[in-house]
């Protein structure tokens, strides 16, 4: 099967006035796992259902393997979608859910009962082939809704927050398996979802959407190390955002009621500082001199285990900051004066 | 906390004996005996004597030789066939009609599903034998419709011919019931389950067959067996239009002709119960553990189109010819009740008021033991609903759920078959020198048992919409028992008494199969009963149509209040979560 590539063209969909999409673009690869993330109401759903068939856009075009499908009617697309309620159809059994999209292609009987088989072997559910949808559990409907789409090996595979009906252990381990079979099929898939830890396990590369605007399109990395807005940086990971003024001349960023920090390279009127770029030590505690200091007292801390979050005040500011935990490991309770150390390294400039 | 915590897990004090093991107040024991008595002594003894005696020989020893005649007959085993016949087709011609209906309002956006949603019910608001005499001079042999055909086109269509004709009839009474439960129905679709089989090549007419319509499956067959079960009971339309050999009209006619004690008039009765429950276990049973009803909280319904021009044209076009048909009983009556003359002509020839004097002159006394018998049966059934429906639903009475479904089954038994069961059970009885046969209380009584499964399920439905921490508030306060169902309980379930009222009161109105064996004085005779009396002479078709103008607009007032009060009640309700 060949992989092929998704495009999208100046976008836009209104319903009205009402712009639900504007101007998307973006690009993607044969075979690659691709994730749009967003809030909700941010317009990655209506994205989706528009590569399915199921909305129209208005303007743009939708190409997939360099063919422009616009106004090609859903059931005509060839592009399986896996709904977020699975949409199992409770008439029909586990086998006859997943024959449906063969049988619609009128392929022989024998093929459809070979490929119904096979499909249900490799999403691990071949011996529940006569069970009813509503006797399975919730992992392993998504599993038989998985298996009914991959059965007609559509050129796309859609995932619309496949994963949100899952306890989180179970979304932990289907992640995986998603993973590890979209590899084995090397189909190119898209899957939406308003959670960033999904979306960053899981994607090669990965959309952030708000407002039915595209914001930034990269892989994880690209996107939590490097983001180009206020938005992503907030959305994709947390961070404590700092309003200021640069003074390039000195190498430095000047924030109001704190102080001054290294300003790394770029402009823009705000400083990302991600909380784990932030250590927290006694008043009276050595300092390391390649980061920047200052003086803080502790507001609230948040015991979670693998490390310990502190909201602290620091002049004017609030600053949030996750320092790792081990046994050994200082813990500063609510209202300790403490002394809080940026590295500089891990400073990024925004617009 | 921790002391009101524990508190609250302590048995309440004095609450000992019995009282504390069966889980309810002296009061609910005496309440469930009370309503475990009235319904042995009217449902489940005369019942039972109607089963009995089909099976008892003249010794008083069990045989099964009634039936063997009865199989033996050959005006049985016609009647038989011809009611399955009759019943099965009419539920395929109440398909062919509600199904394409329910489709069009639930799938397209525009306005006849309101027009479809409005004029769907009003069928209903008519008894089925009022509807046979208006349909008879419309569709019938010389009705407005052939006179028509021969005229123009040189032919004729035998509409209310035969069997036939109760087959139009019933079908076009009855088909609300599967329009109404199969729209629900397909409005509890997830439109996901629809775009999952467009999503893999499936549209049109396959994506109807294989997803839609087997989704919304329960529904149609919870209609079609009422449909069924109703038409296979339905005595007064066959006897309006002269076709006897169907069941019910054989167990009428052998009550009637050959007497209280011939055998084949039971082994009938018996043999009507037996295929009513057979098709409602059935219509469960099939549909047992396929609750379909697939749409999520927040979900989307299946998605609407708009029609384009050409088939808003073609959609209206046959949604008004429907409702031309489906609504032309009650043009016919409204016709026959000012006509003067009407034979052998398109539509009555001359016009009077004449008839609805001869009602008013002859007959009031008629209209008033409607409202008596009714209003009184509507009064028993609301009473026995609510305590039911408390008993059940806030008590921990051991076997409570008995009451519901003694009471529920009511609906199983066809209406000729309680009559029956009454004048076996209590034709020695007498109350201080009146035998109780002969008197009005019968008909009442009927009329009470008959409707109580409406009435219970209205009142069921409000209790169970109520919150039980109201009453839990109420008690914390201090009010005892009796008094937090005074003050809490019965004014917020007011909303679905009045609808349960309702329901009893206007489909008692209608009733006519106990009526006509019960009623043994013309000056007992309810409404229904009335009409039927008068249209049994050519004459009397016009008083007959009047007094049915005057029933249909006494239901259709009580229906439309009761929709109203439901509404009202259940956004009070809405607000009160």
């Amino acid at each position: 099967m060949k992989a092929v590539a998704v495009e999208c063209r100046d976008i836009g969909l209104a319903y009205g006035s009402n712009q639900v999409l504007k101007g998307i673009d973006m690009a993607i690869e044969p075979g690659e796992f691709f994730a749009l993330l967003g809030p909700s109401g941010s317009g990655k759903s209506t994205l989706l259902r528009l590569i399915a068939g199921f909305n129209q856009h208005n303007r743009g075009q939708l190409l997939v393997d360099g063919r422009d499908i616009t106004g090609v009617p859903p059931h005509a697309r060839n592009i399986g979608m896996v709904f977020q309620s699975y949409a199992l159809w409770p008439h029909m059994t586990v086998a006859d859910n997943v024959a449906f999209g063969l049988v619609e292609r009128r392929r022989p009987r024998d093929e459809v009962r070979r490929r119904t088989q096979e499909a249900l072997a490799l999403v691990g559910l071949a011996d529940y082939a006569q069970r009813r949808p509503n006797q399975l559990s919730g992992g392993q409907q998504q599993r038989v809704a998985l298996a009914r789409t991959i059965v007609i090996e559509p050129q796309v595979l859609l995932l619309d927050e496949p994963l949100s009906n899952l306890d989180k252990k179970l979304r932990e381990q289907m992640r995986v398996e998603l993973k590890r079979l979209q590899r084995s099929l090397g189909i190119t898939t898209i899957f939406v979802t308003h959670d960033q830890e999904e979306a960053m396990t899981t994607a090669d590369r990965m959309a952030v959407l708000e407002a039915g605007v595209l914001q930034q399109v990269g892989t994880p990395r690209e996107l939590f190390d490097a983001p180009v807005n206020r938005f992503v940086a907030e959305f994709v990971g947390s961070t404590n955002l700092l309003e200021g003024r640069l003074d390039a001349a000195r190498g430095r960023f000047v924030v109001e009621g704190l102080g001054e920090l290294p300003a790394p390279e770029g402009a823009g009127s705000a400083l990302s500082v991600r909380p784990h770029a932030i250590t927290v030590t006694a008043r009276d505690a050595g300092r390391d001199p390649a980061r920047a200091w200052f003086e803080a007292e502790v507001e609230n801390a948040e015991f979670l285990g693998e490390f310990t979050r502190y909201e602290l005040a620091a002049g004017a500011r609030r600053l949030t900051a996750d320092v790792p935990h081990t046994a050994h490991a200082p813990l500063h309770a609510r209202g300790a004066q403490v002394a809080l150390g940026v590295d500089p390294r891990e400073l990024r400039l925004l617009p | 906390m921790n002391a009101i915590g524990s508190q609250a897990v302590t048995p309440v004090p004095g609450a000992g004996g019995l009282r504390a093991r069966w889980g309810a107040s002296w009061g609910s024991l005496v309440l469930a005996a009370a309503i475990l008595g009235f319904l042995l002594t009217l449902l489940a003894v005369p019942v039972g004597m109607v089963f009995v005696t089909a099976f008892l020989d003249g010794t008083g020893g069990f045989t099964l030789g009634h039936f063997v005649t009865f199989f033996g007959t050959g005006l049985m085993r016609e009647s038989f066939f011809n009611s399955l016949l009759v019943a099965g087709w009419s539920v395929v011609f109440a398909s062919l009609i509600a199904v394409p209906l329910a489709y069009l309002t639930v799938r397209f956006q525009f306005r006849g599903a309101l027009l479809i949603q409005t004029l769907g019910v009003l069928p209903l608001i008519m008894p089925p034998f009022v509807g046979a005499v208006a349909m008879q001079l419309i569709f019938g042999r010389s009705g407005s419709v052939n006179l028509l055909l021969d005229e123009h086109f040189g032919f004729t269509l035998p509409i209310m011919e035969g069997l036939g004709g109760v087959v139009f009839v019933e079908s076009l009474h009855y088909f609300p019931f599967i329009l109404m439960n199969l729209t629900v129905s397909l409005r509890a679709i997830d439109g996901a389950m629809e775009e999952a089989a467009i999503n893999l090549g499936c549209r049109g007419w396959r994506l109807f067959w294989r997803i839609v319509f087997p989704l919304a499956a329960p529904g149609f067959l919870a209609g079609a067996a009422l449909v069924f079960v109703k038409v296979f009971d339905d005595l007064g339309t066959p006897l309006v239009l002269g076709q006897t050999n169907l069941l019910a009209p054989q167990a009428y006619l052998r009550i009637t002709q050959v007497g209280l004690e011939d055998p084949l008039g039971y082994v009938i009765s018996v043999v009507m119960i037996a295929f009513s429950v057979l098709a409602m276990w059935l219509s469960v049973r099939v549909m047992k553990g396929k609750d379909y009803s697939t749409l999520q909280k927040g979900g989307a319904g299946i998605a609407r189109r708009r029609l384009s021009r050409g088939e808003a044209v073609l959609a209206y076009a046959g949604i008004v010819l429907t409702l031309l048909v489906v609504l032309s009983p009650h043009l016919g009556l409204l016709l026959l009740s000012f006509a003067r003359v009407w034979s052998f002509s398109v539509v009555p020839d001359a016009w009077t008021l004449e008839h609805y004097a001869t009602v008013f002159r002859d007959s009031p006394f008629m209209i008033g033991n409607t409202l008596l018998y009714c209003g009184l049966a509507a009064l028993i059934d609301v009473i026995i609903g609510v305590s039911i429906a408390y008993l059940v639903l806030r008590t921990r009475l051991p076997a409570r759920q008995w009451l519901d479904s003694l009471a529920s089954s009511a609906i199983a038994v066809p209406g000729i078959v309680l009559a029956i069961g009454y004048l076996r059970t209590f034709q020695h009885v007498s109350i201080g020198g009146f035998e109780l046969a002969a008197t009005w209380i019968l008909i009442m009584l009927a009329y009470s048992v008959r409707r109580l499964p409406y009435a219970l399920r209205a009142c069921m439905a409000a209790l169970q919409q109520i919150n039980q921490s109201l009453e839990e508030a109420a008690e914390m306060l201090g009010a005892s028992g009796w008094r937090t169902v005074r003050r809490i309980v019965i004014p917020l379930m007011a909303g679905g008494i009045l609808a349960g009222f309702v329901s009893s009161f206007i489909t008692a109105a209608v009733e006519l199969s106990a009526t006509i064996l019960l009623t043994t004085r013309e000056s007992q005779a309810p409404m229904s009963y009335g009409i039927y009396l008068y249209m049994q002479s050519v004459a009397g078709r016009g008083p007959g149509a009047a007094l049915g103008v005057l029933l249909v607009g006494v239901v259709a007032v009580g229906t439309y209040l009761s929709h109203r009060v439901v509404e009202r009640a259940n956004r009070t309700l809405e607000q009160a979560k």
